[in-house]
């Protein structure tokens, strides 16, 4: 089983029940966000450091690491 | 009517206590930020976890049947984030419930004769220039990215720190199907023998960990994984994602020897330099904290504020075994259980053999020298870009003065990440753990609630799943 999601306008395939940062990650994506001018992945991986946030179907702040992806999600990039 | 506990966090300290209340006829309220019980020890996916990286499963399936068979007697709520915690006039517990920092959950409170607090622990990572690139997460982050979504967090992975949990952690990425170039022990040989060698008669209580222990060291000869000891990742390269690390040889007190330094190439790297509590829902409850920065507990578990009792890591870092045996007092005693009945005393003994096997950890404890492979423009507070220079240029100010100037702990993480760092940085406490909201909560969540926080109303949440 598979699940579909896209991320700032490209379709990412992941496995059924994986986090938005396990499908991001499967398919060979590390960074998703920009802080001070840098890039920035998943870092606790626990929903503890917040460092792995995204825009999840409009609502910003969603951490990667803790949303399941869900088929048709709409994932976008964070820039602070 | 039945006592009411409830029980915060669900992983084995919480579903320990929640077996042993519900066996001595409490009501079992259990919440969990989860989408499944288990906590970080059995952080698990039906499909997408390999049975290998899973220790006492069978455990985990017994306390989980328990909760199932309960029927009305227990109540379990996952994605349950407990946001705030009041002990005036009773004892209630705030949470919201719904998917991860999702717009609008929804409210709920219980209301509990008796709490126990099962929150936890997560990883310390040490700073080190480079830390904040792609790639690089903390040991628990590949674990938990191993067991929770079937992925490795690079193709060559360096796990480094201190501490035996970096063994599971390197054995996790092998299952997953990453490389483990080298695993980077902080503690030296002589240290490490000194520390895991004295008094092993005290050990054989914990057999089975020590059983476990030789299994990943075997797992490393077979893969042929380096096993530095008394060395660091003291550098991390690349430039938009990491390639490669410098590991160098540290002194006794983790400072970098100069002339040492190696480089080895990688696309990842795994830091854990041992863990830290989450102790933010027993501040708010106004429960005792040590001066070691754990909650204070009695025999029974209970802490200094009645009804309120706490188990694992949030007492002292031991271990799932430890946490299992703590919860099951803890449970016990929350449901009005005393300690001289006959069926809690093979538990006691258990906990007390295991707090002997936990002591063995301090051997890995973060030394101070270690702070010498930071540079003054290495990053500190990570939500902030806050660096090293900056927080040293306010050491002596007040934790309030130092906060407002750097902005060090007042990110997304609340000091989650560089609280224990910046106490380091400038040798004093500055209290980031005392938090007033638990967990992420939005704004227009918190104005949909009523101003009571709906405290009349238990259970409002989504139907309780069967599927824990």
């Amino acid at each position: 089983m598979s699940v579909r999601i896209r991320v700032d306008g490209a379709e990412v395939v992941g496995r059924d029940g994986q986090t938005i940062a396990g499908v991001l990650i499967g398919a060979g994506r590390r960074s998703w966000r920009t802080a001070a001018g840098a890039e920035r992945g998943v870092f606790c991986g626990i929903g503890v450091c917040q460092d792995c946030v995204l825009t999840v179907n409009g609502v910003e702040g969603v951490r990667a690491c803790q949303r399941t992806a869900r088929d048709g999600d709409t994932v976008e990039r964070e820039s602070r | 009517m039945s006592r009411r506990v409830v029980i915060v966090g669900a992983g084995p300290a919480g579903l320990a206590a929640a077996q042993a209340a519900l066996a001595h006829g409490a009501h079992v309220t259990l919440l969990d930020e989860g989408e499944r019980a288990g906590g970080q020890f059995w952080r698990h996916h039906d499909e997408l976890t390999d049975r290998r990286m899973q220790h006492q499963w069978a455990r985990f399936e017994r306390l989980h049947a328990a909760l199932e068979r309960a029927g009305d007697h227990a109540t379990v709520h996952r994605q349950a984030s407990v946001w705030r915690i009041e002990t005036e006039g009773g004892i209630r517990v705030h949470a919201l419930v719904g998917p991860a920092d999702a717009a609008a959950r929804t409210g709920l409170t219980v209301e509990a004769d008796a709490l126990v607090i099962a929150t936890g622990a997560h990883d310390r990572a040490l700073p080190v220039p480079g830390w904040t690139l792609p790639g690089v997460v903390t040991a628990g982050a590949a674990q938990a990215l191993a067991k929770r979504d079937g992925v490795t967090p690079g193709g060559r992975t360096v796990v480094a720190g201190a501490g035996p949990f970096l063994l599971p952690v390197a054995a996790s990425i092998a299952i997953a199907g990453g490389e483990v170039a080298e695993v980077v022990e902080a503690v030296g040989l002589r240290r490490l023998v000194r520390g895991w060698g004295r008094s092993p008669w005290q050990l054989a209580g914990a057999a089975g960990k020590a059983g476990e222990l030789a299994e990943y060291v075997g797992g490393l000869v077979r893969r042929r994984t380096p096993y530095r000891l008394g060395s660091a990742v003291t550098r991390i390269h690349g430039e938009r994602a990491v390639e490669a690390v410098t590991v160098q040889r540290v002194d006794a007190h983790w400072r970098p020897i100069a002339g040492t330094e190696r480089t080895v190439a990688c696309d990842s790297v795994a830091l854990g330099h041992g863990f830290t509590p989450r102790l933010e829902a027993a501040i708010q409850a106004g429960c005792r904290i040590s001066s070691a920065r754990f909650v204070e507990v009695d025999e029974r578990q209970a802490t200094s504020v009645a009804g309120i009792f706490a188990a694992g890591e949030v007492t002292g870092i031991a271990g799932a075994d430890a946490a299992l045996a703590e919860g099951e007092v803890a449970g016990f005693a929350a449901a009005g259980g005393t300690l001289d009945d006959a069926r809690i005393a093979a538990v006691l003994r258990a906990r007390r053999r295991l707090h002997a096997f936990a002591d063995r950890l301090a051997t890995h404890e973060v030394r101070r020298g270690w702070t010498a492979w930071l540079d003054d423009d290495t990053i500190i507070c990570r939500c902030e870009s806050v660096t090293r220079a900056r927080i040293a240029e306010y050491a002596d100010a007040s934790s309030r003065g130092l906060r407002l100037a750097t902005r060090a702990g007042l990110g997304a993480c609340q000091g989650r990440t560089c609280g224990r760092t910046v106490e380091q940085l400038v040798a004093a406490p500055v209290d980031f753990d005392a938090r007033p909201v638990l967990s992420s909560v939005r704004i227009g969540e918190l104005a949909a609630l009523a101003p009571n926080g709906g405290a009349s109303t238990p259970s409002v949440g989504p139907e309780p799943s069967g599927s824990v």
